[in-house]
């Protein structure tokens, strides 16, 4: 009896191997083997910042390109590109890590809310309705979609202040936050050595004065900030101004002259005491 | 009594202000303009910081073929053209007039007096109209002429007049037909005599019983050589849909994407008929609208007639201010009208009403799970199922969103009205549907 | 101000109103029951209202720490229908057990209200049958302000009569002495007005198809549930019943004894139509009505148990979802 059971078991098992194999052998999908390859040196978060469906589809793109240009994981950034490269035999291009900055102080005690929002905690779906709680139009809603949206767990709600803070070491510059953002305020800048970063911290075109009735950090467009750059790295457009990159060295000296504070320095060593009398003298 | 098919809800009408004559709102010093008071482009402004302008003076030309013209509102100088900030925090171009005396353009007739006979030709008519900056008066501002000139494959029988003010709380409609009841008929057969077609079918509110009457009674002076019914309509919300209103009134459907032109019925709300009227009778183009400010707790609440551009807190002092323990201040009625800061933005022709809520109705309720109940499905006069569309859109089902027909969804809000589990349905759909919309438009 | 998006005005329903509309109509039936099962019917009643109502606090706030929803009155609705649908000589530590199962198996471990695939309520009795079946069939008989509990006198259900009698195997062509015990035995089952007025043995609610009836109208009058449910559910195990009937009299019941008696009445006004787990579109709640009225003259006919209605409604449960899926409302567009 046992042995019965033991063998039709057995034969079971058998036929079922055997029609398992020839089946797998029969449906074979034909594939390049380096997608895995290339597949295994992605972060694999899907995240889509390259720009793909998801790491799958970005390896079938590198493998079917005729070379790298233009193809950047940014959040393995270089090191990855060049470990593909190798694969490949192709040779991949420099690229700069980014990082997102949030380009809205939000800080509700500078800007008066003039009232409150009763529906879904959504910054899109509030979008919809009107411009936010804030005086400001161009302010940041602090319902969190770029929290929801980042996949490195790099943004969070400070629950003091309401603000969105970056982590810049979980930050891998994929973008994702800046697409999730109804108004348009994440900016994706180049990451420095130990996260420092000088920037505008406002989004606000309207003229100084009522950007200033809005908010008090909102940059004004006084154009003192460009005078004082040594490196022609300070543009202003529509009222806001701009720090380039490219050609920002990190003095900050604009920080300094900035009279509402709209240009934020970040991790930074603490300035020298005599900073703060210059910044008085700039803004009086 | 007849009304539409499909769903619909019945929220509480409190047409408080159905018997209040209308009052006209003061001059102010200073109005703003808006130049995008319509669905398309915005106006192109034809004047600049400095003109001398008259009340009912172009200073705005239509921007595209689906446009519309703006007219000063006032006498006086123009300030500047720029741009201003709206109750929602939003920039719409402006011109911005200081208001010197009151003195009209010639050739506008002020005077109250009925001119019943139309001279001009359909298309005189049409000109007429796209002149002065005629849009659909029921919220939605298309442009007039553009429905008076339905494309060549439409044959049109019928014009209805939406005369529904489905809305609750409003009643500007209501009395523009009881006190300019012949004006509105006279408009009623210009539009005939545009579209070059006899029948017309007025659809009134059960609501409304004196204005039904008042407007048979008129019915057999102008009826000699065309068609034009008056048919009452069971109460019920969204019975002002335009796909609502055709279908109550003519049994016809409009299909999903087609134009309600393509069943061969042009709707035109009753405030637009009135504003037709205007035009080809007096030459005067739209320079006011009528509203109604309302509320549970205001004081002298009623309707009015004002300048556009004027404030809506002129209109708002009138009835006695801001009553204490406002929380929710409404430009439109409370089912698609949109929720304001402030009165502080100016009257245009998109304007139909302020409502006031106090605390105790303005916060929606505590959202729980959805119970299933299928309640939503019961009021969905689309046909839908709301329950599942606010599901899909939360997750940003795109796919899923267009194959259960999001784009039919008409915004009216009964999902979000009825549920008993208070989830804000239309809240997400709104944010799908215009997701699926512009992916089908990319298409 | 507040801002919000579009309705700003809101048609005051809610779950809570609901639920307590849904209580209001039980009152007439559990007023009969009071009546016929004297304490007994109190005591598994209250035991088990209170212990549905506890332990869902305990669940939301100990083990899901969630904001309890006891004020929604649905737990409190729960533990009203369980313990319409028991015996009311059961012993309270089962009642007590039942709505364990009911709150925790049937409704919290699927995320409460709404997300529950099963009827909690009948998922608690069907617990209760399974475990328990001979505590949970014998009925004790009505006796008008009985003081028994535990101790009540027990006695047959009508519907336990006519699962006997329909397991006779008897028809026209058999021999006249069995013709002549079936007749007998059919005219046991009680008569037409102790089955409305409630003079029956039973489970506690369903005894009083009057006051579930007076129910009933009073749920679709306020909207609370639409006719579709129960109409097409009484309409199907009436076409069904009779020609089962007209087939061998004999010993099938008519279809109106089937109407008035065990839980059917209780089951498709109350149970069937529970938001939670019936379709959502009314030709929906027909299919659904339909299935439950199919599959409870079945059981009832030629199943084990002499009554289905139960079992009916939880298989239509599980199958709910599936008709949500393929029966869609039509799109005003495509009319």
């Amino acid at each position: 009896m046992v042995l019965t059971s033991i063998i039709v078991l057995a034969v079971i098992g058998l036929v079922s191997a055997v029609l398992l194999y020839v089946l797998l052998q029969k449906f074979k999908v034909e594939e390049d083997p380096r997608i895995d390859q290339v597949q295994s040196c992605l972060p694999g978060a899907n995240c889509g910042g390259c720009g793909s469906a998801g790491c799958r589809n970005f390896a079938e793109r590198c493998v079917k390109a005729d070379s790298l240009d233009g193809l950047l994981c940014p959040v393995g950034g270089t090191e990855t590109m060049k470990n593909i490269g190798a694969i490949l035999g192709m040779t991949a291009a420099e690229s700069t890590p980014m990082v997102a900055v949030i380009k809205c102080q939000t800080i509700c005690n500078n800007r008066p809310t003039t009232n409150k929002y009763d529906g879904v905690r959504s910054c899109k779906i509030s979008q919809a309705v009107y411009s936010g709680e804030s005086t400001c139009p161009y302010s940041c809603l602090g319902f969190g979609d770029c929290v929801e949206a980042c996949q490195f767990g790099a943004l969070s709600i400070d629950a003091e202040t309401g603000s969105i803070k970056v982590d810049g070491d979980k930050c891998t510059g994929c973008g994702s936050c800046v697409k999730s953002c109804p108004k348009h305020i994440i900016e994706l800048r180049k990451k420095w050595p130990k996260n420092r970063q000088i920037y505008v911290k406002c989004s606000n075109t309207d003229k100084g004065a009522i950007a200033r009735k809005d908010c008090e950090n909102a940059c004004i467009g006084c154009s003192k900030c460009v005078k004082e750059c040594q490196f022609e790295a300070i543009t202003i457009t529509d009222n806001l101004a701009h720090i380039d990159t490219t050609k920002c060295r990190l003095c900050r000296k604009c920080a300094s002259v900035c009279p509402t504070g709209a240009i934020v320095v970040e991790n930074f060593p603490v300035i020298k005491p005599k900073e703060p009398d210059k910044k008085e003298e700039a803004g009086a | 009594m007849i009304t539409f098919k499909v769903g619909g809800v019945h929220p509480h009408d409190n047409k408080i202000t159905a018997s209040v004559p209308f009052k006209k709102v003061a001059v102010p010093t200073e109005v703003t303009i808006p130049l995008d008071q319509h669905i398309g482009a915005p106006a192109k402004p034809i004047v600049a910081a400095g003109d001398k302008v008259k009340v009912g003076q172009m200073i705005g030309e239509p921007g595209g073929f689906v446009s519309a013209a703006v007219h000063s509102s006032v006498s006086g100088t123009v300030k500047k053209v720029d741009k201003f900030r709206d109750a929602w925090g939003t920039y719409h171009p402006c011109v911005i007039i200081t208001v010197e005396g009151d003195e009209w353009l010639e050739g506008i007739d002020t005077t109250d007096t009925l001119i019943t006979e139309c001279t001009a030709e359909p298309k005189e008519i049409i000109d007429k109209i796209s002149k002065s900056g005629i849009v659909g008066l029921g919220g939605a501002c298309f442009p007039t002429q553009v429905k008076l000139m339905p494309p060549k494959d439409c044959t049109i029988d019928t014009l209805a007049v939406n005369a529904v003010e489905c809305e609750p709380y409003l009643t500007h409609n209501h009395r523009l037909m009881l006190e300019k009841g012949d004006e509105v008929m006279v408009g009623v057969q210009i539009l005939l005599k545009a579209l070059g077609i006899k029948k017309a079918i007025i659809g009134v509110e059960n609501n409304k019983k004196d204005a039904i009457e008042y407007l048979k009674s008129l019915l057999p002076k102008y009826t000699k050589d065309c068609d034009i019914k008056v048919v009452p309509l069971k109460m019920k919300y969204p019975q002002g849909g335009e796909k609502q209103l055709i279908q109550a009134l003519t049994g016809r459907i409009v299909r999903s994407g087609a134009l309600p032109a393509s069943t061969g019925v042009v709707v035109q709300n009753v405030a637009t008929v009135f504003a037709v009227y205007e035009a080809v009778q007096k030459n005067k183009p739209i320079v006011e609208i009528s509203l109604t400010v309302t509320g549970k707790k205001v004081k002298e609440p009623g309707n009015f007639i004002m300048r556009i551009g004027t404030p809506l807190s002129a209109a708002v002092e009138m009835v006695g201010g801001i009553p204490d323990g406002t929380e929710k201040l409404i430009c439109g009625g409370p089912m698609m009208g949109k929720a304001m800061i402030s009165t502080d933005t100016p009257a245009n022709k998109r304007t139909s009403a302020v409502v006031m809520i106090d605390e105790s109705e303005a916060k929606r309720g505590k959202e729980s799970n959805c119970a299933r109940c299928g309640k939503c499905i019961d009021a969905c006069p689309m046909g839908l199922e709301p329950y599942l569309l606010g599901t899909l859109s939360q997750r940003n089902m795109f796919d899923e969103l267009e194959k259960h027909y999001v784009y039919d969804c008409i915004e009216c809000g009964c999902c979000t009205f009825t549920c008993p589990c208070n989830r804000p349905l239309l809240d997400y759909i709104h944010q799908g549907k215009a997701n699926v919309m512009m992916i089908m438009k990319n298409r | 101000m507040i801002i919000s998006n579009s309705p700003h005005t809101h048609s005051g329903n809610s779950i809570q109103k609901n639920m307590r509309r849904v209580i209001y109509a039980l009152i007439p039936a559990y007023l009969v029951a009071l009546y016929f099962f004297g304490l007994g019917a109190l005591i598994v009643s209250l035991t088990c209202m209170v212990s549905c109502v506890v332990f869902e606090y305990v669940i939301q706030k100990f083990m899901l720490k969630r904001e309890p929803t006891i004020c929604d009155c649905s737990a409190l609705l729960t533990g009203l229908l369980l313990s319409f649908n028991l015996p009311s000589n059961l012993p309270w530590w089962m009642a007590v057990l039942g709505a364990a199962f009911a709150i925790g198996i049937g409704k919290m471990v699927f995320g409460g209200l709404g997300n529950n695939p099963f009827n909690p309520a009948l998922t608690g009795r069907v617990f209760l049958l399974i475990s328990f079946p001979a505590a949970m069939t014998t009925w004790p008989r009505p006796i008008p302000l009985s003081m028994h509990y535990l101790d009540a006198e027990t006695g047959a259900t009508p519907l336990a009569y006519i699962k006997e009698i329909a397991q006779l195997k008897v028809d026209a062509t058999s021999s006249a002495t069995a013709i002549k015990e079936a007749t007998q035995a059919i005219g046991q089952v009680p008569d037409y007005l102790q089955l409305l007025i409630g003079n029956i043995g039973g489970s506690m609610g369903e005894i009083c198809a009057l006051a579930l009836l007076i129910g009933g109208i009073y749920l679709i009058c306020t909207k609370t549930i639409t006719w579709h449910i129960p109409v097409s559910i009484l309409a199907t195990v009436a076409i069904f019943t009779w020609i089962l009937h007209a087939h061998n009299p004999l010993i099938m019941a008519d279809p109106l004894t089937h109407i008035l008696t065990g839980g059917l009445l209780l089951g498709s006004i109350f149970m069937a139509t529970d938001y939670a787990t019936s379709p959502m579109t009314h030709w929906g709640q027909i299919i659904y009505g339909v299935g439950i009225g199919l599959i409870t003259v079945i059981i009832r006919v030629w199943g084990n148990y002499p009554e289905g209605m139960s079992f009916a409604i939880l298989i239509m449960n599980g199958v709910t979802p599936l008709i949500n899926n393929y029966i869609k409302p039509k799109p005003f567009s495509k009319l």
